[in-house]
């Protein structure tokens, strides 16, 4: 499974001549960095990881408080009609992004959102935000009643309840959530490719695979690209591997 | 005199308000659109003209069309099928047999290098592999010759006749991480003393995969057939940085063809229509999925 990608890292290291003269297979001769310097400079790769940075992030905080929002409601307020607005959440949550893209295309262009990381964050946050009001009301429908009852008993109003008690208990989901939010808007690439298709805004995700797509790269180019768009994913998935795994398992078989 | 009860208004339904009006505007309204743009005719620019059923009418008739769907079987298969087969047998011996001899912390590594593809961003996983995947000095192509089957050196991806199975075989190893992370924390529900009493009987590894691990597995086979099915039947980003759709429209699929309807043709109207085709056939799978796993838990 990992084998793919340490051809990938033995490659990113070679200079063009010994790539061409021992070809992929063999260990490098020597220690070759201009590849990937000239990959970083060629997509300004800085700035694409600064942008999928900030767009994840955003999406992460504001998908989260959505969704705690919506939760709440329905799994704390267990207010009306709830069996049907979370059915609806369920199904947004499947819906091909395809029947959305050229609607939220045209709609972007005409609001002047069209080619900004905040049209992106807008439409990640609502539709992350649907898996997790979707996970989340059922979390907080387990909630222990006593504790919110004795709160309301001493006067808390729910704007308190909420903020004092439900999200300090829940940190731990929320947790997962983020974590969950922020690599999944990172990979998107459908949505991004459409709404953001300057150089200056885009993902690493898009600045790669619109790369891929010119197929304008050498081979020690192509590898510098694999490498330096695997480490953010693998570093973020060393630190968060527990939590990813654990949180899959939860998010899948509620 | 009784003391007056003070009864709090109900303020809950306030809470769902900006989920809600973000939710019309990001998702609902887009839709409707979409749907109403599939009974027009519209180059994206002017005023839609209403054609009724002509896009749906055509859809029907167009081979490219069904061609597409047909691939998305193949990524059924490469995708939800395949994986959970291989991910039964994976998780089963990681956690049987890995953790029992070496330890549960190699279990957990072997584990996450197989979820590891899940979390690179699937452009990354398109830029490795059709570089390996590559004609010339391509590394399964190089392999093969340093093994003596240079003969069988192919264009992997460029040829018609290979490039639909390529594809398969990558969304292979992007997926199979998901069931085996699934059925490693099914298998840790599973009560250890099924496990031991069919032991203690002589049974053989295989007749315990059989007759215990799959039976306690089901509710997770379910979960992963469903997800897996329904990503399949989206899957845009992989066709679009391995292949194009191409050679010859030989990996096309309803995304990537409804894509290409829009933002190359420019035939809004009939992109929403696949667009509309493709999720109400999603929608009714995720329905009827999910009652027939509702059932079948109530039923255990």
């Amino acid at each position: 499974m990992v084998l793919p990608l340490l051809i990938v890292l033995n490659n990113a290291l070679k200079s063009p001549g010994d790539y061409s003269a021992h070809g992929p297979l063999a260990l490098p001769h020597g220690i070759y960095l201009d590849g990937l310097k000239s990959f970083w400079t060629r997509v300004d790769f800085g700035r694409v990881l600064l942008n999928s940075t900030l767009i994840s992030g955003s999406v992460a905080l504001a998908g989260v408080l959505l969704s705690v929002l919506n939760a709440y409601a329905i799994g704390i307020g267990r207010i009306r009609g709830r069996a049907w607005i979370l059915a609806s959440f369920v199904l947004a949550n499947v819906l091909p992004q395809e029947a959305l893209v050229y609607p939220l295309y045209y709609l972007s262009k005409q609001l002047g959102l069209y080619d900004t990381r905040l049209s992106l964050v807008i439409v990640f946050s609502v539709i992350q935000s649907a898996f997790g009001t979707y996970l989340l009301s059922s979390v907080l429908g387990a909630f222990p009643r006593e504790i919110i009852e004795a709160a309301r008993i001493d006067g808390a109003n729910s704007w308190q309840v909420l903020w004092r008690i439900v999200v300090p208990v829940s940190r731990s989901t929320l947790g997962v959530l983020m974590v969950f939010f922020f690599i999944w808007t990172w990979n998107e690439f459908l949505l991004p490719l459409v709404l953001l298709p300057s150089n200056d805004n885009q993902t690493v995700s898009v600045a790669l695979g619109v790369l891929q797509g010119q197929r304008l790269m050498d081979a020690t180019m192509t590898n510098a690209a694999g490498l330096l768009g695997a480490l953010p994913a693998i570093a973020f998935f060393l630190v968060f591997q527990r939590t990813l795994t654990r949180g899959i398992a939860v998010g899948a078989v509620k | 005199m009784t003391a007056r009860r003070h009864q709090p208004a109900n303020t809950y339904p306030l809470y769902l308000i900006p989920g809600a009006v973000a939710f019309l505007a990001v998702i609902v309204y887009p839709f409707a659109l979409n749907v109403y743009y599939s009974f027009t005719n519209w180059q994206g620019v002017g005023s839609p003209s209403w054609a009724g059923l002509a896009n749906y009418r055509q859809l029907m008739k167009d081979s490219q069309f069904w061609q597409s769907f047909q691939h998305s079987l193949a990524m059924v298969v490469a995708m939800a099928v395949v994986p959970t087969v291989i991910g039964l047998v994976v998780a089963a011996a990681l956690f049987d047999f890995v953790a029992k001899h070496f330890g549960s912390k190699l279990a957990a590594v072997l584990r996450a290098c197989f979820y590891l593809p899940q979390v690179l961003p699937i452009t990354v996983a398109g830029i490795v592999w059709s570089w390996i995947l590559a004609p010339e000095n391509g590394s399964l192509n190089e392999l093969l010759k340093a093994v003596g089957l240079g003969g069988l050196r192919q264009d992997w991806l460029g040829d018609p006749h290979f490039a639909l199975y390529s594809v398969m075989a990558v969304m292979v190893w992007v997926q199979l991480g998901f069931p085996v992370v699934i059925f490693m924390s099914g298998l840790q529900r599973v009560d250890p003393a099924l496990h031991e009493a069919a032991e203690l009987d002589g049974t053989s590894w295989w007749q315990r995969f059989w007759h215990v691990t799959l039976p306690q597995l089901r509710p997770e086979i379910y979960v992963v057939m469903l997800w897996c099915t329904i990503a399949a039947l989206k899957v845009f980003g992989a066709v679009y940085v391995l292949t194009k759709g191409g050679p010859a429209d030989a990996t096309d699929v309803p995304s990537y063809f409804s894509f290409a309807t829009f933002f190359e043709k420019t035939q809004v109207g009939y992109g929403s229509a696949i667009a509309t085709v493709m999720t109400v056939l999603i929608l009714a799978l995720t329905v009827v999925g999910l009652s027939f796993q509702t059932r079948a838990e109530d039923a255990r």
